[in-house]
């Protein structure tokens, strides 16, 4: 008796959204099963992968990044197009870091030039990211989509709190909206509702359900987007059907693993790449449709990584 | 799946002639069913029910044992797709690949170093489970001697590869009683290393790169010579192919749609041509997608780390999270005048305090509270992280000696135990933190001006 193949039945699908402007975009999701499994469904072609870009010389950045750049840190716009040009990446995610209270309380307004600066200057879509502090990010980003008006850019992280600042601007501007919620699925579900309730088309929302990094919670987002797409793709619930994001630098380089001397541990600045990437490819096999990382040979791996799971033989 | 007593009584004479040593047939089920006596013990249950039994009992993937003594590996038992449903049972063994054509100098020096990468994470001492040594020379004598300079070096386990059945004879009579993996049974060969695996009671690999169809008849071949303790192969194809057939043979496995699959899967990670990082990525996926032995060919530390780190998270059980000890934390390097915040053992509440306060850039002591791996709210909310929690962690864990200073500051989270917490540590000056641990290093700033 031959194997019969045992293929799971999917009743519902990811949404496709495609950011950026004229020729310059680039599609997340539009699949229809759980990551990778292309014998059973529309699964991944490529996983769109954008590099990580501050409004401010990062502090707490380690050497393996200071390294490539340091030179271009005093200015985002050079930064940006290092990234797209030197680099590769397919996305540029510029992170208003210094709008944080603490760390510059820099304006709206100053946040607003450089993405205007950056959006002129790179052919590739942008995303827009505030600084993680609920009040501020919505007056920034609320300033930095009226900059971007017409570029189709995707801009957050609209959370719980703020969302509603976050999603009016982007509706207003032809944006779409990163929203971010903590390590559960019904948290990211209602956060979904709301936006659409708010009139933002489902068909505009990008999740982040909180990533984490290898050996810091990992197997936390792991889960919880393992169980989003079961949801998703199982259930067909169509409050779950936005393809997710995954901020993957900003965790990755946060453990000490990725950047610490320690002999017992070899060599650090491979180590530190493979933390990336690999923390990167274990937020992949268990639902992200989308990275944004910060070490272009962490991402340049990882696309290696891709490539392999999206060639099926036979 | 475990049958139940009543399902096993069924196939029972349920005469209760007592000669199991029960008084009823019932009774005997009801032991059965909880595995403390054997089926053997009824002599009149029929050959039939027996293999029925048999086969319904079995776990839908076999446990398999590789090795003996403190360093054998178990893999197989795994009754889950997807790890929030029920744990993942057995963390994969990551192998290390020897060939019998390196120089003894050189073996000697990457099994040492096998033996010797271990890492300690959260209470866990993370290891390599296996060494493979590949008999590439096709001499005889050559990989016997290549398994006893690694023998000599190291404790882990071994797998043995060879094509060729008189030489894995030789190999195994080397090694007896030490349990190896034989690698492999294949087309040409299966009734001879079969044979050979009876005979020194080892588990065998079963390896068709022709897909599964193949794999699963070869398999049952295999069986069909008295051999159970079978790892499967599914040979070297692309990483996308690989997962393929992974996820097909753990979901045919757990349906038990087919014979053939129900046990372990091996894969190599590091195929020629797969660079080093490269090697380490495929392994991870293949650790989230259920691979049991995973190959590498390069095994540095700092390709180990992140490969050991991520077995853990994803065999972390998700009901009973990592905990980390109740015991005073040293982040950066605190003085005695440094601050001293208390948080719960949960290791992600652990790992998220511990890491804002390494952004402060602030030397601290993080006093961790043990209330069974909850985090902070949860705790409080069961009554494990109360004020008398608080005071007895404060008082015992050693921080008064440690620190001069009694500036104590609680989670924000629990700010409304700050009355009693003061009035039990009278003489502490007990202080609220911000809610979100994000907010920590602005906290600490200002508290410290
Ligand atoms: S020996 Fe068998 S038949 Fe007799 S009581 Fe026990 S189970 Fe029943």
């Amino acid at each position: 008796m031959p194997f019969a193949i045992p293929k799971e039945t999917y009743n519902g699908k990811i949404n496709s959204v495609t950011v950026g402007k004229d020729a310059n975009t680039v599609s997340l999701g539009g699949i229809s099963t759980y990551p990778f499994l292309g014998f059973e469904g529309q699964s991944q072609a490529s996983i769109p992968i954008a590099l990580e870009v501050w409004n401010s010389a990062p502090l707490d950045w380690p050497l393996a990044l200071n390294e490539l750049y340091g030179d271009v840190y005093a200015d985002p716009v050079k930064w940006a197009l290092t990234c797209q040009d030197k680099y590769k990446a397919d996305m540029i995610a510029l992170r208003l870091a210094s709008t944080h209270p603490d760390q510059g309380d820099t304006s709206p307004e100053d946040a607003a030039q450089v993405v205007k600066q950056v959006l002129e200057a790179i052919e590739v879509p942008l995303i827009i990211l505030g600084a993680n502090h609920i009040e501020k990010d919505a007056e920034v980003l609320k300033a930095c989509a009226e900059a971007a008006s017409g570029y189709n850019c995707l801009i957050g992280k609209a959370q719980e709190k703020n969302y509603k600042t976050i999603a009016a601007a982007a509706m207003a501007y032809g944006h779409y909206v990163l929203a971010l919620s903590n390590l559960d699925i019904n948290l990211a579900k209602q956060l979904n509702i709301l936006l659409t309730q708010m009139g933002v088309k489902e068909e505009r929302i990008v999740m982040d359900t909180m990533s984490s990094s290898l050996g810091y919670g990992l197997e936390y987002s792991y889960s919880v987007m393992e169980r989003v797409r079961m949801a998703a793709l199982k259930q067909n619930d169509t409050m779950v059907q936005m393809p997710i994001i995954s901020d993957v630098g900003i965790e990755a380089w946060k453990a000490k693993e990725s950047k610490v001397d320690e002999a017992a541990w070899g060599d650090t600045h491979a180590r530190g790449i493979l933390w990336e990437a690999t923390t990167a490819v274990g937020l992949l096999m268990s639902g992200s449709d989308a990275l944004i990382m910060r070490h272009p040979e962490a991402l340049k791996q990882v696309r290696k990584t891709v490539a392999d799971l999206t060639s099926v033989e036979g | 799946m475990a049958l139940t007593g009543i399902q096993i009584y069924k196939h029972l004479p349920k005469t209760n002639c007592k000669e199991c040593g029960f008084p009823t047939c019932l009774a005997f089920a009801m032991k059965l069913s909880q595995k403390q006596v054997e089926l053997e013990k009824c002599p009149y249950v029929s050959d039939d029910a027996k293999a029925l039994l048999v086969e319904e009992s079995a776990p839908p993937i076999r446990k398999v044992v590789i090795g003996t003594g403190e360093k054998l590996l178990e893999v197989g038992e795994e009754t889950v797709l997807f790890r929030h449903e029920k744990t993942f049972v057995h963390p994969p063994g990551i192998t290390l690949l020897v060939e019998d054509t390196l120089g003894t100098d050189e073996l000697q020096k990457r099994v040492k170093q096998a033996q010797a990468a271990s890492f300690e994470r959260v209470g866990q001492q993370l290891c390599l489970g296996l060494i493979m040594v590949q008999n590439i020379s096709k001499d005889k004598d050559k990989f016997v001697q290549t398994i006893d300079v690694t023998q000599q070096n190291t404790d882990l386990p071994l797998v043995l590869a060879s094509s060729d059945a008189a030489i894995m004879e030789a190999a195994l009579e080397k090694t007896a009683g030490l349990k190896p993996l034989i690698y492999a049974a294949t087309e040409d060969n299966y009734e001879a290393m079969a044979a050979l695996a009876k005979k020194h009671a080892c588990p065998l690999a079963v390896c068709h790169s022709g897909g599964l169809d193949k794999l699963t008849e070869l398999a049952d071949k295999v069986v069909g010579q008295g051999v159970n303790d079978l790892v499967l192969d599914p040979g070297i194809h692309s990483l996308g192919t690989t997962v393929a057939y992974l996820t097909q043979i753990r979901r045919a496995a757990l349906k038990k749609s087919a014979k053939g699959l129900g046990f372990p899967v091996m894969v190599f990670a590091g195929p020629q041509g797969v660079d080093a990082q490269q090697e380490v990525l495929r392994a991870g996926v293949y650790i989230m997608k259920y691979a049991a032995v995973i190959v590498l060919r390069s095994a540095e530390n700092w390709q180990l780390l992140p490969l050991f780190t991520l077995k853990q998270n994803i065999y972390t059980d998700p009901q009973q999270p990592l905990q980390v000890e109740e015991n005073v934390y040293k982040i950066g390097e605190p003085d005695e005048n440094s601050p001293i915040l208390i948080t719960t053992n949960f290791s992600l509440t652990y790992f998220i305090v511990a890491g804002e306060i390494e952004n402060s850039k602030m030397p601290a002591w993080l006093v961790i509270a043990d209330v069974e791996g909850m985090s902070v709210l949860t705790a409080w909310a069961a009554d494990k992280f109360n004020a008398d929690k608080i005071a007895k962690v404060v008082n015992t864990c050693g921080i008064k000696e440690q620190a001069r200073n009694r500036n104590l500051i609680l989670p924000g989270a629990v700010a409304v135990l700050y009355g009693e917490v003061a009035e039990l540590l009278p003489e502490w000056k007990v202080m609220v933190g911000p809610r979100e641990a994000s907010n920590l290093p602005k906290f600490m700033k200002e508290q410290s001006v």
